[in-house]
């Protein structure tokens, strides 16, 4: 089976912000989560770059790593997802993830956290595909339809990228022999030296 | 463990049985490649695929499920013109996929496109006609207002006249509602019909049109990845335009090609420059002239192409020799060696294009700097060919055709101006009487008892509509017409977006009548102290009527209704039909358009357009093409935006027919995809520059002869010098074309008798008279063509633009410069009357200087676009998906401004402004985005003023979700000459800790 994966390229990255919204979109995503954000950094510098970030859907992801209730599974296109019905709101894996990628909405006094939230790779949840259960909870199920994830499909200057692994690496590549420089991939001058410009 | 159960039951059904065995994990590689926008170049270089199957597979990506309708439109947030695909539910828009098939868009969108099924669910929408009753809204019926207004309207044209009456309609309407809007004017008996257009690129309109013949981008979107040089003066499309991006940012990669940015910020375009220069706002000509400067020395330019396609090059030789480079680091900031480097990567790594907004447009000098811009491209052959050009970037779906359609104070649809020939063109094409249309102006009668009307003179620029509102002191500074602007009629046009807002809020206070007619309450509504004769009536979006957009390339799109206007709004030409009714002109202003349950058939009115609109080619893009263009859009390819696929009815069109489009629709032209292209024949789309401006100028020189200073007129043509397009009989430049000249050429037998009497019948006496752009007929057009010519002529641009204030484009200081030494230098012009006011610009920057003001603020200020927001911003800032991402008012200020000041990022702080004691209370963003002494806002905000929220003010529940000040309660005076242009790029204010 393929193994799905996101890659932003950060040289086509310009903070649209289009991948947030076509999440919102898709999914009906409250105010206040955000499955899906976008990080610049030396912002208003020069070397300014932004990046997409969402649950990286890891192979060995360290969220599943710490859930006491082992809420957490990876489908067989090697998407992690979780279940709402088992998450308890512990919040360890917010702490777990290198990404912040796990979302709590506020349900009550003192902070409260409700059941976890998070990118699911437009695949929804344990329930049935396309089911009004599924949709509640996890949002579309695109993947089931042949879609991929909505923010890849919708972003603005085919930065963002979503599906297999191989493909996508294949694509970068591409990208990066055309360029004709090193790589726009992040921290390629840190490990290379190379200039972006030149 | 959790197992995920492996059924494959997805949300619409038959998807899934499509993709039985097909999980995403299985994905196709084609399809795949398609999506993540590998140019189909890509693809053959590396062998891998032939194109057709990746059509195939990607046609997969948008199919319908069950119970659901797919239907497409534009998205209506920038000009780009990306097609939005709805999923429609039981007239629910329930979802929203990437639009794989459009050449321009291919799937993208920004964040707003990507939000915009929100705009449609309206949550904070305005849900009814309401009214406001001693400072309360009231729920009234549509029947009411439409008689309420219709009443007060009619009183105050009995008392003031009907200049008194302001129809500010919007780039947000359809091409058939901006035609609908000014005809609406026209019927109404005024020029005071003006839209969005007035505060973006009035200025690139009025100077591009009057260096080269139209005031539109030259080539496309698309066309930019042929460039080798893309030059950005003044404008952030990674912000405001960023599905654009795309193709700016693959045509970096494929060409390795040269990425400049020009701006006084570091922009999220700038980010990913190859080179960037930082400019003092409102110095972007000495920046052109200083790189012209290093052109003309070193011979960069293109000396052929200035020789047969330019005239008055010698004449800005003269105003450029000033510009030393020590003179331009000294006005602008640009160092000298910089500057170098980009003016022979600009006239050397050819071709090169030129992209410009609203950082050039909005200034004083506006029309000048779009014109320095041009000369750019002039001098370095820059002009009519694929990866050259002007790119206008505009702003709103259809700010084009808006424009085009002549929401404007200076002219009737299609740019034929307010002169007699243009009423009576428009008459003929109405079917209703010339002196109909002279009986329902103003009249004013002279000392001497001449009798002049307004018909022809034009009206007042939006910008200073208010000024226009309130009675002057001196009676002679009184605005020229019959009484003073009593009512404002405002269909989709924010209140935020005009400079000097504590005079607007004066303005708004002194109307007897105030309309907004728009899907939000908007910043009119709120933002005076009113407490009667106010209404809000509720118009759907564009998403929810159909018709035709025209991007900036000049394509029109078509767009189908993709849900019924939600609760009781009505689309914008119901409402305007209504109107007529009650004014009682519905008739005549409908005449050759059926209207059914009140609601007029977009499709009529496009054909009446088709009917009148020769002058700029907006004659064959019939309804049923547009409609066929947009039914098989994956037949277009996206570089060049050709069909080369689908039925033979598009086949060989360019995408959306871009304008000029010459003929009939049954002539078939295929569009223009870029101007003046001579390499192409005129049928296939090329083109000339336009002999507009006469066949010859005539000076009057003195020179010496036999030892004796003479006076004698020198000639200079006017006309293309051995310079001509593809297939052209004529070998050489050639006036436009009437009757007369096919006469002379012998090319008026091919005309058809049919043909013949419809020319005879627009001018019975002289038919010979009759040109190209009012043969009802099309057969010159028609004649023109085949024999390879262009209709409009093939002229020289214009270098020298005489005729114009400044026809060699000059620097001038802005009003309130950070820089009053180079006043004295660099003044602005003298005051004058302009659009039937006077314009004091001279007197407001003289007393600048002379009170000091810089010193009192000290900070330029500037302002500009957020990717999360559009214009005034009531509608992106009510959709929750967006206002989300941007929750506060902010300026942007430089870390060694802010610490002196005590500021902090992301405290509160009031900053004021030059003019009026105006203050505004925003937060802090310290940022080395801008330079020292640099400040930026952004433009979207309202709904606080001077530091008071006005929630409250709102109509109950249709308040936006984000509230903030707006930056033009800050902004100062200053006028573009030409067309009123005002000056928010480049003020002054200060800045304190709140």
């Amino acid at each position: 089976m393929a193994r799905m994966k996101f890659l932003c390229d950060a040289d086509r990255c310009i903070e649209c912000n289009a991948c947030v919204t076509a999440c919102k979109n898709e999914h009906e995503v409250p105010w206040g989560i955000n499955r899906r954000r976008v990080v610049t950094i030396n912002d208003g510098k020069p070397g300014e770059r932004s990046v997409s970030m969402a649950c990286m859907h890891c192979t060995d992801a360290p969220c599943a790593a710490v859930c006491p209730v082992n809420c957490f599974y990876t489908t067989a296109d090697a998407v992690v997802l979780h279940s709402k019905d088992l998450c308890i709101g512990c919040g360890y894996c917010f702490y777990a993830c290198p990404f912040g990628a796990p979302q709590y909405p506020k349900v009550g006094n003192f902070g409260s956290r409700g059941k976890m939230d998070k990118c699911t790779y437009c695949a929804g949840g344990p329930e049935a595909d396309g089911s009004v259960a599924e949709y509640e909870k996890y949002g579309a199920n695109r993947l089931a339809e042949g879609k991929l994830p909505l923010c890849a499909e919708m972003c603005s200057t085919k930065s963002l990228l979503a599906g297999d692994g191989d493909i996508i690496a294949s694509i970068y590549k591409e990208r990066v022999v055309k360029r004709g420089y090193g790589s726009g991939a992040w921290g390629w001058k840190t490990a290379y030296k190379e200039s972006i410009a030149s | 463990m959790l197992i995920k159960r492996s059924e494959r039951q997805a949300r619409h059904g038959t998807l899934a049985a499509a993709f039985a065995n097909q999980t995403s994990g299985n994905l196709d590689r084609r399809t795949f490649l398609r999506r993540s926008g590998l140019a189909a170049g890509g693809l053959a270089a590396i062998g891998a695929l032939p194109l057709t199957s990746v059509r195939k597979a990607e046609a997969a990506g948008s199919s319908p499920g069950p119970g659901a309708t797919i239907r497409k439109n534009i998205c209506t947030h920038c000009s780009v013109g990306c097609t939005v695909i709805a999923e429609v539910e039981n007239g629910v828009w329930v979802g929203q996929e990437p639009a794989w098939d459009s050449p321009i868009n291919r799937g993208s969108h920004c964040a707003k496109g990507a939000a915009t099924r929100e705009v449609v669910h309206g949550d904070r929408r305005l849900k009814y006609p309401m009214k406001l009753v001693n400072g309360q809204w009231n729920k009234i019926s549509w029947d009411t207002a439409i008689n309420e207004i219709g009443d007060k309207l009619m009183e105050i044209r009995a008392k003031s006249g009907s200049d008194s009456v302001y129809w500010l309609g919007s780039a947000k309407f359809t091409n058939e509602g901006s035609y609908l809007n000014r005809k609406l004017a026209a019927f109404w008996g005024t020029n005071n019909s003006d839209h969005q257009a007035r505060i973006c690129h009035s200025t690139t309109v009025a100077g591009v049109a009057n260096t080269w013949g139209y005031g539109a981008m030259t080539n496309s979107y698309t066309d930019i990845r042929n460039s080798k040089t893309l030059f950005f003066l003044g404008g952030n499309p990674a912000e405001a335009h960023p599905v654009s991006l795309q193709h700016l940012l693959e045509g970096k990669e494929l060409n390795r090609a040269n990425f400049i940015v020009a701006d006084p910020r570091l922009t999220r375009t700038a980010a990913h420059a190859t080179e960037y220069m930082r400019l003092r706002p409102g110095t972007d000509i000495p920046v052109l002239w200083g790189m012209l400067w290093h052109i003309f020395k070193n011979g960069w330019e293109d000396k052929e192409f200035i020789a047969q396609r330019v005239y008055g090059m010698d004449d800005i030789r003269k105003e450029v020799e000033k510009w030393t480079p020590e003179e331009v680091e000294r006005v602008s900031g640009v160092p000298g060696e910089q500057l170098k480097r980009v003016a022979e990567m600009f006239a050397k790594d050819k071709p090169s294009c030129l992209i410009w907004a609203m950082g050039q447009t909005q200034h004083t000098v506006g029309t000048a700097n779009v014109r320095a811009s041009c000369i750019l491209l002039l001098a370095t052959g820059n002009v009519g060919g694929p990866g050259k050009g002007a790119n206008i970037f505009r702003g709103h779906t259809n700010v084009q055709g808006a424009t085009d359609l002549g929401l404007d104070i200076v002219t009737l649809p299609l740019y034929y101006g307010l002169v007699e020939g243009a009423w009576r063109h428009w008459s003929r094409v109405w079917e209703v009487d010339y002196q109909w249309f002279v009986d329902r102006f103003d009249k004013t009668t002279a000392v001497d008892g001449k009798v002049t009307t307004t018909m022809n003179t034009p009206g007042i620029p939006s910008t200073r509509w208010y000024e226009a509102a309130i009675p002057t002191k001196d009676p002679k500074d009184n605005v020229s017409q019959k009484d003073n602007l009593k009512a404002m009629f405002v269909m989709g046009h924010g209140g935020n977006t005009v400079a000097r807002m504590p005079e607007v809020v004066k303005g708004i206070e002194k109307l007897d009548l105030l309309v907004v007619a728009d899907p939000h309450p908007t910043t009119w509504a709120v933002l005076s102290e009113r407490k009667d004769g106010t209404y809000l009536l509720p118009v759907a979006t564009s998403y929810e009527t159909s018709g035709s957009r025209t991007a900036s390339n000049r394509a029109i799109q078509w767009g189908e209704q993709i849900v019924k206007p939600i609760f009781e709004s009505k689309d914008d030409n119901e409402i305007m039909y209504l109107l007529a009714k009650k004014l009682g002109f519905a008739d005549l202003m409908f005449k050759n358009i059926k209207v059914e349950n009140n609601v007029p058939v977009v499709e009529d009115v496009l054909r009446e357009i088709n009917r009148g609109g020769w002058s700029t080619g907006y004659c064959g893009q019939s309804p049923e093409r547009l409609k066929l263009h947009m039914a098989n859009q994956k037949s277009f390819d996206m570089r060049t935006q050709k069909a080369t696929s689908g039925p033979d009815e598009i086949r060989g069109d360019y995408y959306g027919l871009p304008w000029p489009c010459w003929g009939t629709p049954e002539f078939r032209h295929p569009g223009t995809p870029l101007l003046y292209n001579t390499n192409l024949s005129i049928k296939e789309g090329g083109g000339t520059f336009r002999a507009r401006f006469g066949v010859e100028r005539v000076i009057d020189s003195k020179v010496m002869e036999n030892g004796q200073e003479v006076t004698k007129q020198v000639r200079h043509n006017l006309l293309a010098e051995g310079s001509y397009s593809k297939d052209s009989e004529l070998k050489d430049g050639y006036p436009e074309f009437t009757l007369g000249v096919l006469k002379k050429l012998g090319w008026d037998t091919d005309l058809t008798p049919a043909e013949l009497a419809v020319i005879q019948k627009v001018n019975p006496t002289t038919p010979d008279a009759v040109s190209w752009s009012i043969d009802l007929s099309g057969g010159i057009q028609r004649v023109a063509i085949t024999h390879g010519c262009i209709p409009y002529g093939n002229g020289k641009a214009r270098a020298n633009a005489f005729g114009l204030p400044d026809a060699i484009p000059t620097h001038r200081e802005p009003i309130y410069t950070s820089r009053p030494e180079l006043v004295a230098k660099y003044p602005t012009l003298p005051n004058a009357r302009q659009f039937r006011m006077p314009n004091v610009g001279f007197d407001m920057q003289k007393a600048a200087v002379d009170q000091g003001l810089a010193k009192q603020f000290p900070l330029i200020l500037s302002s500009g676009r957020l990717v999360e927001y559009e214009g005034g911003g009531e509608e992106t800032r009510s959709n929750k998906w967006l206002a989300e991402l941007q929750q506060d008012m902010f300026i942007e200020i430089n870390p060694d401004d802010a610490g002196p000041r005590g500021v902090k990022d992301g405290a509160w702080v009031w900053v004021t402004g030059a003019e009026g004691g105006a203050k505004a209370r925003m937060k802090a963003l310290v940022t080395e985005r801008v330079g020292k002494g640099v400040t930026w806002c952004p433009f979207h905000f309202a709904g606080w003023y001077q530091g008071v929220d006005q929630r409250g003010k709102y109509p109950k529940g249709a308040d936006p979700v984000v509230l903030g000040e707006s930056v033009n309660t800050l902004t100062t005076y200053g006028y573009d000459p030409v067309t009123g242009m005002q000056e928010p790029k480049a003020t002054l204010c200060q800045i304190k800790a709140a």
